[in-house]
């Protein structure tokens, strides 16, 4: 009987605890019992799987995919791009990526975000693609402002863009957000010091990219996202095909 | 950045925050941009089997309901073959599997309609009970959590169920089992999701 070939073990030391008391939100939310570890069966090593029937093109252009005919978002132009990979450095292909964040001002078009920055009225803020044969992914957008949030009395975002990212099982299924180089709200962010690994929280970061900048349009910014790899597959407990 | 065996460390997680409907469910927010929104139809017209309705809460430390949650969803159809090339057998046109819901903004229910999955492979020969996998985000959640919902007339498929005899003690397995209600037109299993606390549901690391 063939018993499917697992996910490398996630390293939770590289994650954000469920319990982060300095996230105040996390703490009424985060599980008190341990989770039960489950070796992998067909339901963890398959996931959903998406094709361009899915999407539309021009899906992963924030600048104008909610401009009115011939606008564009106010704001810093940027490209942002990279690619998703899994742990032993293979593309992700075809794999959905999206993306939300808020406008340059830091004010998201939320029915709940009353912050009191205005709306940019050419600015919806997601976006979706599907990486290509090199695991490669691009969006067009403007840098999202920081903003202010209800944490401790003076808490501030970093600039911002929310990932949701599938890989090809949904043990592979992750949220993340990406932050931008440079930013000195980095260090200081709650959510951001969830995490505690500063190596992991650097891998976050967003580095500036000259070499994609488009003179005279957009700035470009790379992230790469790298997702669970797998073991081989096993019949019992015999390799195959190594 | 790499280790010494060379592997790449995983992208960490971070929460999905308050407004990860606007990416993930952009048109319940008022935002009209894509022509098609994915994860609105799990099995689709053509899938076999009974049609369900799963509806619940998600349920925080204090007793209250979360009503900025969002949940996908991941399942076999009728005959217990998932819609990926790893699972052996075919599925109806049409059936994906897959779903996300939110919960609403105002009371925190939490539904979705689909057709209820059939009993599918374990591991080394084992059968698992009908299940879904569930993938719960939410602001304050810092990383997705991983559960599985099990029906309540099964009962002699999840006492056999590999993944339930795991757990201990006992008593937190019927966490994970939804109760039927067949008083209307569908049936309805009922799911509350508890992330904490008195009868705190079981989460996976899967």
């Amino acid at each position: 009987m063939k018993t499917p070939a697992e996910y490398y073990m996630r390293d939770r030391r590289l994650h954000p605890p469920a319990y982060a008391p300095g996230y105040k939100t996390s703490v009424a939310r985060s599980p008190r019992q341990a989770l039960i570890s489950l070796e992998n069966t067909v339901s963890e090593i398959t996931g959903p799987r998406f094709g361009h029937s899915d999407i539309a093109e021009g899906d992963n252009d924030l600048l104008t995919n909610y401009a009115a005919a011939g606008e564009s978002a106010i704001g810093e132009r940027i490209i942002l791009h990279g690619r998703v990979l899994d742990q032993e450095a293979k593309p992700v292909r075809n794999t959905l990526v999206e993306v939300w964040q808020a406008n340059a001002g830091g004010r998201y078009r939320h029915k709940k975000d009353n912050y009191l920055a205005p709306m940019d009225p050419n600015f919806g803020g997601c976006g979706r693609i599907l990486t290509d044969d090199d695991g490669y992914y691009f969006f067009r957008t403007v840098k999202p402002g920081a903003y202010p949030w209800p944490n401790q009395v003076n808490n501030w975002r970093p600039a911002h863009v929310h990932f949701s990212v599938f890989g090809s099982a949904f043990a592979q299924r992750l949220i993340t957000q990406c932050y931008f180089e440079g930013d000195p709200l980095i260090p200081i962010c709650p959510i951001v010091q969830t995490i505690p690994d500063q190596a992991a929280i650097d891998r976050l970061t967003a580095r500036l990219d000259m070499n994609q900048t488009i003179p005279f349009d957009a700035i470009a910014y790379r992230f790469d996202i790298v997702l669970r790899g797998r073991r081989s597959t096993l019949f019992e407990n015999r390799l195959e095909g190594n | 950045m790499r280790d010494p065996q060379n592997y790449l460390p995983e992208t960490a997680s971070q929460t999905a925050g308050p407004y990860v409907h606007i990416g993930l469910v952009p048109s319940d927010t008022g935002i009209k941009i894509y022509d098609h929104e994915l994860g609105r139809d799990i099995a689709g017209p053509n899938a076999k089997g009974e049609r369900i309705r799963v509806q619940g809460r998600l349920i925080d430390g204090n007793g209250a309901a979360l009503k900025d949650g969002l949940i996908e969803v991941w399942q076999a159809n009728a005959a217990g073959v998932y819609a990926h090339p790893e699972s052996s057998g075919a599925v109806e046109e049409g059936f994906r599997g897959w779903g996300r819901v939110i919960a609403d903004f105002d009371s925190g229910a939490w539904f979705f309609e689909t057709v209820k999955p059939g009993a599918g492979p374990g591991r080394s020969g084992a059968r698992q009970a009908p299940h879904i996998s569930l993938w719960i985000v939410a602001r304050g959640i810092n990383i997705g959590l991983n559960t599985r919902l099990y029906f309540d007339d099964e009962g002699a498929a999840n006492d056999a169920d590999p993944v339930l005899g795991r757990i201990d003690p006992p008593h937190r397995r019927d966490t994970l089992i939804a109760t039927r209600d067949d008083s209307g037109d569908t049936p309805v299993y009922r799911f509350d999701i508890r992330l904490q606390g008195d009868r705190e549901t079981v989460f996976f690391d899967i």
